[in-house]
């Protein structure tokens, strides 16, 4: 999930009785299933909410791009080059589309990039894990996109129109990346002793980092009853959580690889797994700027941002002699 | 270009170290582009940098995998990319330059491009029907390279003073690596006597045209034409070039015989 305890500002979400006349027509057409578009009336908080995840999710595609960036130049095949600069393209047209979204909402991306580089704004803790070997790629397509998609595919139905339309989009572009993850880690899986260690060793190092995408159980959140009531959020994260891993083992059991999970089991009973809780204190650390990797992927950020300045201030500037001119010829 | 068609005794030595030629710039330079990746001073140049990148990996599956069929040893494209070392590579220097700021980046582009688009522009009409096909689809694609590489010289050479200094010590920098692209030799003779390739000497006035003509509107001054540096043709390179292959290569040479 690429938003992460996104808060919503209340304190308790409120009945329609207790709301004036335009917020409960606006929670009565939430509530009936129709989009809410830009132009449209909404709640404060609304608004702000949406801002807070739209720009959390664009931010998250934003930052994802470093870690596959890092194997671009060493992937062993020129097909799988092709593929993963492919993959990371797409990433940053998910920034661009959901920057866009955000835009709709009266935020610039100037304003939300700011948020970024100055630590108000987070993105997905997933992207703090470093990418050491080649298997970290395919496991990134198979458990972090396939994370992703969970959270993403009921988005669809998100309220908000332009989000909910730029993640059809996105959706389709995140299948075809797990794919290709899992495609890549079954054919080292089939080849020599080396391969399958390095992609049973990623699996260990990545099992835990992916279900904690989901977020802390949320159950009694009040951000997450309101996100709910507005339809920006469907399900809760243990509801997620459990289906992402009850799709993923067996697939971890086609490939060959242990789970890193002792505790993990099927239970007839509920007809999903059972597994351990993950170490909620280091996801608090990584949340809160401790990770292996979050002063890198900050200051890569930061620096990409600062070292373009003279870019885009120079074609600005050739953007208002050009206006001048014609202005001039006019 | 001469339309003779193609001579049955012409050498496949010849037309395997063209094929390599031109595959091993699309190479190098798809490595160096990829390298801005998550880096680029503008989502949407992100965006459009991991495409160049993509256009120049997928010509080199085309050249160097038609460079291995001419061989006929068997070997592949990835083969020839990642099991040579660095004296076999054919890229000119141009191309292996270290990306510098990003208008090193797109200077070197536009340099490139601009030949890039003449001789593919040329190769369509290659009396090896395997050159002329592959150089049809790339041509689209370099077209639009030259196009995007040109506009942003024009509109950072004439942007800011800063954006105009930087792109001039850019082209400075960088011209003493351009005269490569129009040496022949007799590889080319004789390639380009069969009307397969064009001459490199004959590509030198059209570059000069797009060339001069980008760097009036961009306000850039041509630098005086001096020392060239050459030698990628002939395997001889930059110290750079070692390190690109131990990097593109990590894999293949650490794990032989491996299957990704």
């Amino acid at each position: 999930m690429y938003a992460q305890m996104v808060k919503t500002d209340g304190t308790r979400v409120r009945s329609l009785d207790e709301m004036e006349p335009h917020e409960r027509a606006f929670q009565e057409r939430v509530d009936a299933g129709q989009k809410i578009e830009p132009k449209e009336w909404m709640p404060d908080g609304y608004r702000k909410t949406l801002v807070r995840q739209i720009s959390q999710h664009a931010h998250s595609e934003i930052v994802g791009q470093l870690p596959e960036g890092n194997w671009i130049s060493r992937a062993p095949t020129l097909e799988r080059k092709a593929i993963l600069l492919a993959k990371v393209q797409d990433e940053a047209g998910h920034g661009l589309y959901l920057y866009c979204a955000a835009e709709t909402l009266g935020i610039s991306r100037d304003e939300m990039y700011e948020q970024l580089h100055s630590g108000k704004a987070k993105y997905s803790s997933i992207f703090n894990y470093p990418t050491l070997t080649w298997a970290d790629i395919g496991a990134i397509g198979w458990l972090v996109d396939g994370a992703a998609i969970m959270n993403q595919v009921p988005l669809q139905r998100c309220s908000y129109g332009p989000y909910a339309r730029a993640m059809v989009r996105i959706c389709k572009e995140e299948s075809f990346h797990q794919r290709q993850g899992f495609d890549a880690l079954m054919r080292m899986v089939k080849g020599i002793p080396a391969q399958k260690a390095m992609v049973q060793d990623a699996l260990n190092r990545w099992w835990w980092p992916s279900l904690m995408m989901f977020g802390p159980s949320d159950d009694a959140s009040v951000h997450s009853v309101q996100s709910m009531a507005w339809k920006i959020k469907q399900n809760s994260n243990d509801e997620l959580r459990q289906k992402f891993v009850d799709q993923t083992v067996p697939q971890a059991e086609y490939l060959g690889l242990t789970v890193p999970d002792p505790d993990l089991k099927w239970n007839e009973e509920k007809g999903g797994y059972d597994f351990g809780e993950p170490d909620w204190e280091e996801f608090f650390n990584v949340i809160a700027g401790n990770g292996p990797c979050n002063a890198e992927r900050l200051n890569a950020r930061k620096q990409a941002w600062d070292d373009g300045a003279w870019f885009r201030d120079g074609l600005t500037a050739h953007a208002q002699k050009t206006a001048a001119h014609s202005v001039a010829a006019e | 270009m001469a339309t003779a068609t193609l001579e049955p005794d012409v050498d496949q030595s010849a037309l395997f170290e063209f094929l390599l030629r031109i595959g091993d710039n699309a190479l190098i330079l798809g490595h160096r582009v990829s390298e801005w990746c998550g880096h680029a001073p503008a989502l949407e140049e992100d965006i459009a940098l991991a495409n160049t990148a993509l256009d120049l990996i997928g010509q080199t599956q085309l050249w160097l995998g038609l460079a291995g069929e001419v061989e006929g040893e068997g070997r592949s494209a990835d083969n020839l990319a990642y099991l040579r070392d660095g004296f076999e590579f054919r890229n000119i220097l141009l191309v292996e330059r270290p990306n510098g700021d990003y208008g090193k980046t797109l200077m070197r582009q536009f340099l490139f491009d601009a030949w890039h688009y003449l001789l593919l522009k040329a190769l369509k009409g290659s009396a090896e029907k395997r050159i002329a096909d592959i150089a049809e689809k790339t041509f689209k694609e370099v077209s639009y390279h030259l196009n995007r590489s040109r506009d942003l010289v024009i509109r950072l050479g004439d942007g800011s003073a800063e954006s105009h200094r930087r792109m001039q010590e850019a082209l400075d920098d960088l011209w003493p690596y351009t005269g490569e692209m129009f040496v022949g030799d007799t590889i080319d003779a004789a390639l380009a006597g069969a009307g397969i390739i064009p001459a490199p000497q004959s590509l030198k006035i059209g570059w000069d045209e797009i060339v001069a003509d980008a760097l009036s509107e961009s306000t850039l001054v041509k630098p005086a034409d001096g020392y060239m540096h050459k030698g990628g043709r002939r395997g001889v390179h930059t110290e750079h070039l070692g390190y690109i292959l131990s990097e593109l290569q990590f894999l293949q040479r650490a794990y032989p015989g491996a299957v990704w």
